[in-house]
């Protein structure tokens, strides 16, 4: 058992400012850990997040020594000597110590425009395991949100809040738009609603992900791609236009009457 | 589409818990940016001054050999080297040949995806490493002009391919070497190379990926679309090191056949 000086940022709306404990730590120990001690011996009114200690709940996202990270997952002897700041996330109101409001979360994700199937034909719905491998790298998000918070699209500035949904809900559109029963298309909200084009692709959120989930390869970037498809590409505008015309051609020629 | 009404409010503007540090990162945040600003600034400098020098690009028949360096193929100016000419010639063109074609692989590499990534974090810093933060106080990323523009990448892309398909021309020809018949150098062996890299740099680009596959939105639908996302996804996990690998080495082949041409170095000749 070693001791381990622990410098955590206390306070709320008002202001606060950094309170530093020396505290044992235990081999193999986790953040959490520490920080559950922490409450036990020296401030029981430290105010925490935390619910499933697996890694998989989301909930204990703080910033460890300047980075997002989950508390659960973070091991004490895999920080560097010296003091360990933790912080609240960044990007979002602080409630108290290092809890934050990510209520902003919830309000992007009641605006994207649900599955929209068509409707069942006969046998059910049948999907080719391809189909459904691609979509589920997205479903491994857990929600803990540090994509969010670590985007300096709203980490940066805040008055991007109003027009940019960041990177948890571009995986969210991209599982939506790459699902082979959905009929939505979502480019033109993606775009217009979401501010697809603010994001800058400099892939902090692939690199702060728990997940290990492509969100810039494998989401914003097949988004930018599906975008410029529908807005920027006059090659993919003239080949739907002779598309369609060669689709209502053949269905003017279905219905016309034999001579 | 529009959106949905939320009934969740979204707070904007509630205060933010933390010190009002830049960031409180301990480690070496500041290394890659260093580095990319390094590499990509000697590379500006090195192929304008390659660019602009209008000499010494090809070696032809006087030295039996047949080496173009890829900063100035296909030589489309009347002014270009006997024998390293392209089958068709801008006439009116006096500037250094180099200056005509550039333009395209530079706008390919100056829009991908990764070059994005990179140049974004080291030359603009914005960010200039993940939770660092941003050095302008606002922000609209690629929704104005000029940096709407990005969105051309992907004709960029196909452009980028013909110039592969002309480099593989050239680095195949080289075998031919003129009075001498057909033979490997170290010359060729490094054209060869390079259109590899070159290939297999813009194969992996993003664009590609959506062009040939993932822009589907089924693939049970498209199995050969499928099969063609499947080959180009783990190419396109090497991205960012064949788009450094392509960069440095299309540099060493402009240097390799500098050397040649101007007489510093002989071609090696394997058989």
């Amino acid at each position: 058992m070693t001791d381990v000086s622990m410098r955590i940022w206390r306070g709320d709306a008002t202001g606060g400012g950094f309170q530093t404990y020396t505290i044992s730590q235990n081999e193999g120990e986790v953040v959490l850990d520490v920080i559950h001690r922490i409450q036990a011996t020296e401030a029981p009114d430290l105010a925490c997040r935390w619910n499933c200690k697996a890694g998989k709940c989301g909930s204990c996202s703080v910033e460890i020594n300047g980075k997002p990270r989950l508390m659960c997952m973070t091991r004490m002897d895999q920080l560097p000597e010296g003091p360990v700041t933790v912080t609240p996330m960044k990007a979002f109101p602080i409630i108290r110590d290092l809890v934050t409001d990510v209520s902003f979360n919830y309000a992007m994700a009641e605006k994207i425009p649900a599955l929209l199937p068509p409707p069942m034909p006969v046998g059910g719905y049948r999907m080719f395991q391809a189909d459904v491998e691609r979509g589920q790298e997205f479903r491994k998000c857990i929600e803990c949100f540090m994509c969010q918070d670590v985007c300096h699209v709203i980490r940066d500035h805040e008055e991007n809040k109003a027009h940019y949904a960041g990177p948890r809900f571009f995986i969210r559109v991209a599982e939506l738009e790459m699902h082979p029963l959905d009929t939505n298309d979502r480019r033109e909200f993606v775009r217009d609603e979401m501010g697809l084009g603010y994001c800058n692709i400099t892939k902090c959120c692939t690199e702060v992900c728990p997940e290990h989930i492509h969100i810039t390869d494998n989401a914003i970037i097949p988004l930018k791609e599906r975008v410029v498809d529908a807005h920027y590409d006059p090659i993919a505008w003239l080949g739907r236009k002779i598309k369609r015309r060669v689709i209502t051609s053949s269905a003017d020629a279905a219905v016309q009457p034999a001579p | 589409m529009t959106a949905v009404e939320t009934s969740t409010k979204v707070v904007l503007g509630g205060a933010r818990g933390g010190p009002d540090v830049a960031t409180l990162r301990q480690d070496r945040w500041w290394l890659q940016p260093v580095v990319t600003v390094s590499v990509l600034t000697a590379f500006i400098i090195y192929s304008t001054w390659a660019a602009f020098q209008n000499k010494n690009y090809y070696v032809g028949a006087s030295a039996h050999r047949d080496l173009i360096s890829p900063f100035y193929s296909p030589c489309l100016a009347q002014s270009c080297v006997p024998g390293s000419n392209a089958a068709f010639v801008l006439h009116w063109w006096t500037l250094s040949p180099a200056l005509i074609i550039l333009i395209f692989p530079l706008g390919f590499r100056l829009t991908c995806y990764y070059y994005r990534r990179s140049y974004y974090r080291a030359f603009w810093w914005s960010p200039p490493s993940c939770a660092v933060a941003d050095a302008h106080s606002s922000y609209s990323g690629e929704t104005r002009f000029p940096l709407i523009m990005q969105n051309a990448h992907r004709y960029f892309f196909y452009f980028g391919l013909l110039f592969n398909t002309m480099l593989t021309y050239d680095a195949i020809r080289a075998f031919h070497q003129p009075g001498a018949g057909w033979g490997m150098t170290v010359g060729t062996v490094v054209l060869l190379v390079n259109a590899g890299l070159l290939w297999a740099y813009s194969l992996s680009c993003h664009a590609c990926r959506h062009l040939c596959g993932g822009g589907v939105r089924s693939f049970a639908a498209h199995p050969i679309r499928y099969r063609l996302w499947k080959i180009l996804t783990p190419l396109n996990a090497r991205h960012m090191n064949l788009a450094w690998a392509s960069l440095i080495f299309v540099a060493l082949t402009d240097v390799y056949v500098r050397l040649i041409a101007s007489g510093a170095m002989t071609d090696f000749k394997i058989f």
